[in-house]
């Protein structure tokens, strides 16, 4: 190559470095305005897949096959094989990383075992161990490369190209894939950007396939004709190190951190899955149908002694097809670049959310809890991974830069990362895999894997220096790294293979049976392994969560996932609740999605630390509490009913209570009535019996003492008759019908009259009346009767319940504001005040003894009579003098009639 | 010497017919219409009735506080009490056992029933 060629080559690699992320910028461009669908297509999704094809496979494959043969198709079997029966593996874990949100193989497996953040850690450092050498491979291919193009001999390594490359892809990386922190806000521009190097290096192969057994040979045949004689006579075709290589690359094709993260964390729709497993496999088809042609063409073409990893590149150039290089130069780039992009976002992620934010949460938790944006945190310890470990793979790429072959390393690392499958099958698989068990198991095979292979791999450089390797340590042979219990003559990797999966199994498995899951690796475990049975939502009760304040939940997730998407995510929930404006209530889904949420940006188990900060951990979750409150407020509802119904019981009984007493004292009015009544019968009856026996058994009797005896029969007798008027009288007051005819009269006429009455009446106590001023003139509404009625009862009240010798009563009456009032003073001893109110009553006893004479229902009767007639009667209180009676009988009084119709015009007479 | 006699009532028609067929019998009969005219008549310089007919139904002191006086009065209470009432309740009657009256008669009486007893208490 011209040097004006390669000083194009490296134009033209910039320029291609340019063109991906002009594509990434595109990408996230139109992702975001939703515009460019295809960018969501099962196509786009297959190619990212295809960031498995690194340039390891891309150069290394046609080396490993002219190296030995056959063997390179095993990378391509394992994920074949894996995407081929993808409905059994690959489908339930693409559901349960959409489900859960998870967004690393780390996270997978932390959220598996009970949210374990040790084990997010565990499987972040194993991850990155591993990846550092293998992106130190790819820097290495990509200077390998760029001195072969360049013409530059290949014994010493200009590790300044390795060292831009590594600046260029973190640059583009920390652009691109540090955009925002949630999982499920996919990488569309990187996506896009994969997804071109995955054409280019696809078109790059074809191209040199096609130039090689079309260009340098005339046809297959012809090529196949020049097969070097031992070659293909492997034995080792599914022997054991093929066996091994199957499943290593099948391993990987899932537990490399970049292929969870494009298959499982970038994965838009399920049904992409579907197409990329025979999509997938296609391309790699593809990618390796022309690599027995370019070994072959290599080995038979090329001078002995070069390098079978850069037949791809040199046989274009020794054919002089410049253009044709330079693309596969640049295929072999973006194979590199592609690898390196990825795995720095997939690492970068685990270690921000499982050892950067875990620290922070854990320092934090010193501090007060809503201080400090995670986010920024979280973004920034991303951009530092992905310096770190570029720089990693830079400093490794340095002090190896001179060893193996390419496809060692790659290998070493594939073991590596095949530590996390049994992991993984056993969370998706087996019930009872448990932390411990996945602890122990990581730990066990890590440390195998480190031991048997990786440093071993370091060879004279290694740690354990030359001696343990060939002696073991301590001189213990059992022990030699690379022959462990005598298991010698393996094939290294295949005896590491062996042995880290073996105690990586045996201890997970031990692990898990060692004890009983608790609830929280239980429920994570149903959620895994039912994940196609609902199992995501069955026992939908995380064991933590006291009362936590919608503020503290709003402000966790603004931490977290930046102001706006937290303030769409909580106006969506806002709505669902239907709630028009402010926060949604803390529910228990609120929480529990925020906790998916926020796994989708920090991983499940510091999800779960910082949601139990705030939702604390005790075993009543807000929807029990939420219950609790509802079932409280019912209760409160209910004991405030019954409590007006007790209110109103009481009131009821207190009245039947009032009610029973009145009728209580009713009846004991009525018997001291019926006994009155009986007592006012027996007394004339009395007078009666006994004379009327005298008259007949007395034969004796002049005729004045006869007539006499008669003639008090017959006064008897009229008591008896009067006593029997006011009974009936009583009880026509006592329903309120007192026959009344009303006329206009004079009340002082009638007064006067009855006073006549009573004065022409001689009993045993001189009875003296007083009459005092008149009302002269009054005209009143009434039943003079009735009115003489009342008038004689009060009169004759005075004169009974007196105990003077003269009896005095005091009559007057006056015009009281167009009012007749009529008083009828006596000089008795008065009424007691605890009587005044009962003398009116029906059934009232008199209320002195000395009032035996009568059944005390005059005053019942003359009340009733007043008020039938519109007035009233009353007791006066009893003045200062003391003694004495004074009842008071009101009547309205007559209106002229001039004055009405003077006053009232339209009233007719 | 016809026994005396004090009979409290105060109804008038009833005394006259008490007075009328118990002095055909023989009796010194004293009234009162009262109960303090009853104790009155009752601490009589020439010494206590040999009978005393009670009303319960009298004014100022009604029958059974008199009744209790008598009782009480170390000289009046070996007198002999028959008592009258209109309320021939079992409950006054009940009381003016206890209280020692030594008859009961409810009104309206026969004239026989005042006679035999007034006898069977104290011969005129």
């Amino acid at each position: 190559m011209t040097p004006q060629a390669v000083e194009f080559a490296l134009v033209a690699a910039l320029a291609y470095v340019a063109l991906l992320f002009g594509v990434a910028y595109l990408g996230d461009q139109r992702a975001r305005r939703g515009s460019f669908a295809w960018l969501r297509s099962s196509l786009v999704y297959t190619l990212s897949i295809s960031v498995y094809c690194t340039s390891w496979t891309f150069y290394g494959a046609v080396g490993s096959a002219a190296r030995g043969g056959l063997e390179f198709a095993t990378i391509y079997l394992g994920p074949t094989l894996v995407f081929v029966g993808w409905w059994l593996f690959l489908r339930k874990l693409v559901r349960i990383g959409r489900t859960q949100r998870i967004t690393s193989i780390a996270d997978l497996i932390s959220s598996r075992f009970g949210k374990s953040e040790a084990l997010g850690a565990l499987v972040t450092i194993i991850a990155v161990a591993a990846a550092t050498p293998y992106i130190a491979l790819q820097l290495k291919a990509v200077t390998t490369s760029y001195q072969v193009i360049a013409g530059l001999p290949l014994d010493n390594l200009d590790v300044r190209v390795g060292f831009w490359v590594a600046v260029g892809m973190a640059a583009f990386t920390i652009l691109f894939g540090t955009r925002n922190v949630d999982a499920n806000e996919r990488h569309h521009g990187v996506v896009a950007a994969i997804a071109l190097e995955a054409l280019v290096k696809l078109v790059a192969l074809l191209a040199v396939g096609g130039f090689v057994v079309f260009g340098l040979w005339d046809n297959p045949a012809a090529l196949f004709a020049a097969v070097p004689p031992d070659f293909l006579a492997s034995d080792e075709v599914f022997g054991p190190r093929w066996i091994t290589l199957i499943v290593l690359s099948a391993a990987a094709i899932v537990c490399l951190p970049r292929q969870f993260q494009v298959i499982v964390v970038e994965n838009e729709n399920e049904r992409h899955l579907a197409t990329a497993s025979w999509l997938f496999p296609t391309y790699l088809l593809l990618s390796c149908v022309f690599i027995l042609p370019v070994a072959i063409s290599g080995m038979t073409l090329m001078p002995e002694g070069a390098d079978p990893d850069m037949f791809v590149l040199t046989i274009p150039l020794a054919a002089e097809a410049d253009w044709l290089a330079l693309l596969v130069f640049l295929g072999g780039f973006s194979s590199a670049t592609s690898m390196i992009i990825v795995s720095s976002i997939a690492l970068s992620t685990m270690v921000s959310n499982h050892i950067v934010a875990p620290l922070a949460l854990r320092l934090s938790r010193r501090r007060t809890r809503t201080s400090g944006d995670v986010r920024r945190l979280l973004l920034t310890s991303r951009r530092a991974a992905i310096g770190t470990i570029l720089l990693f793979g830079f400093l490794y790429f340095q002090g190896s830069a001179q060893s193996d072959a390419l496809a060692a390393i790659g290998l070493i690392a594939f073991v590596g990362v095949a530590q996390f499958l049994p992991s993984v099958i056993g969370g998706l698989y087996w019930p009872l895999a448990n932390k411990r068990g996945a602890l122990w198991g990581l730990c066990g095979g890590f440390l195998t894997w480190m031991y048997t292979l990786a440093v071993p791999s370091l060879g004279e450089a290694s740690p354990l220096g030359a001696a343990v390797l060939r002696d073991g340590p301590w001189g213990l042979t059992a022990l030699r790294p690379q022959a462990l219990l005598g298991l010698d003559g393996w094939d290294p990797l295949v005896h590491a293979t062996f042995w880290s999966l073996l105690v990586n199994v045996l201890l997970l498995v031990l692990g898990s049976l060692s004890r009983e899951p608790k609830p929280l690796e239980w429920l994570q475990a149903t959620r895994f392994v039912d994940v196609f049975r609902g199992g995501a939502d069955a026992g939908e009760r995380p064991q933590f969560q006291r009362p936590a304040t919608s503020e503290d939940l709003f402000i966790l997730a603004q931490r977290i996932l930046g102001a706006e998407p937290a303030r769409d995510l909580f106006d969506a929930f806002a709505r669902r609740q239907g709630i028009a404006k402010g926060l949604p209530r803390p529910t228990e889904d609120l929480v529990g999605d925020l906790e998916r949420r926020l796994a989708g940006s920090v991983g499940a188990a510091s999800a779960r630390a910082m949601v139990s900060q705030i939702a604390g951990r005790e075993v009543i979750s807000i929807d029990e509490l939420v219950s609790i409150a509802d079932e409280t407020a019912r209760i409160m509802r209910t004991s405030q009913a019954l409590e007006r119904k007790s209110a109103e019981l009481e009131v009821t009984a207190r009245r039947l209570r009032e009610a029973n007493d009145q009728l209580r004292e009713l009846d004991r009015q009525k018997d001291d009535f019926l006994s009155q009544v009986s007592h006012e019968v027996r007394t004339p009856m009395t007078a009666i019996r006994s004379f009327a026996e005298i008259l007949r058994y007395t034969e004796t009797l002049d005729s004045d003492q006869a007539r006499r005896f008669v003639a008090i029969i017959h006064d008897e007798c009229i008591r008896l008759t009067r006593l029997l008027d006011d009974i009936l009288d009583l009880r026509v007051v006592e329903q309120g019908e007192i026959p009344v005819s009303m006329d206009t009269i004079d009340p002082d006429a009638v007064l006067d009259r009855t006073l006549d009455a009573c004065e022409g009446l001689s009993g045993e106590v001189p009875v003296r009346t007083v009459r005092r001023a008149r009302a002269t003139g009054a005209r009143v509404r009434a039943d003079p009767d009735r009115l003489r009625q009342v008038f004689i009862n009060l009169l004759s009240n005075a004169v009974r319940h007196n105990d003077k010798a003269v009896v005095t009563i005091t009559v007057d009456s006056r015009d009281r504001d167009g009012v007749y009032e009529a008083t009828i003073t006596d000089n008795g001893p008065g009424v007691p005040d605890d009587a005044r109110e009962r003398i009116f009553s029906l059934f009232s006893a008199s209320w002195t003894r000395a009032a035996g004479k009568g059944a005390g229902l005059g005053l019942a009767i003359s009340r009733g009579i007043m008020h039938r007639m519109g007035g009233e009667l009353t007791l006066e209180p009893a003045d200062g003098d003391g003694d004495g009676a004074r009842f008071r009988v009101t009547l309205p009084m007559e209106v002229s009639a001039r004055q009405t119709r003077a006053e009232m015009p339209g009233l007719p007479v | 010497m016809p026994t005396r006699l004090l009979i409290a009532e105060d109804e008038p028609s009833i005394l006259e017919s008490l007075v009328f067929i118990l002095a055909r019998e023989g009796y010194d009969i004293a009234t009162a219409r009262d109960g303090e005219d009853a104790l009155d008549r009752l601490r009589d310089p020439k010494g206590p009735p040999g009978l005393l007919i009670l009303d319960v139904m009298l004014p100022r002191l009604d029958g059974f506080e008199v009744l209790r006086r008598v009782r009480d009065d170390p000289a009046l209470k070996r007198v002999p009490v028959l008592m009258l009432t209109a309320k021939g309740q079992a409950r006054d009657r009940q009381m003016a056992e206890q209280m020692g009256a030594d008859a009961f008669i409810a009104k309206p009486f026969s004239n026989q029933d005042v006679v035999r007893q007034a006898r069977r208490l104290a011969a005129p």
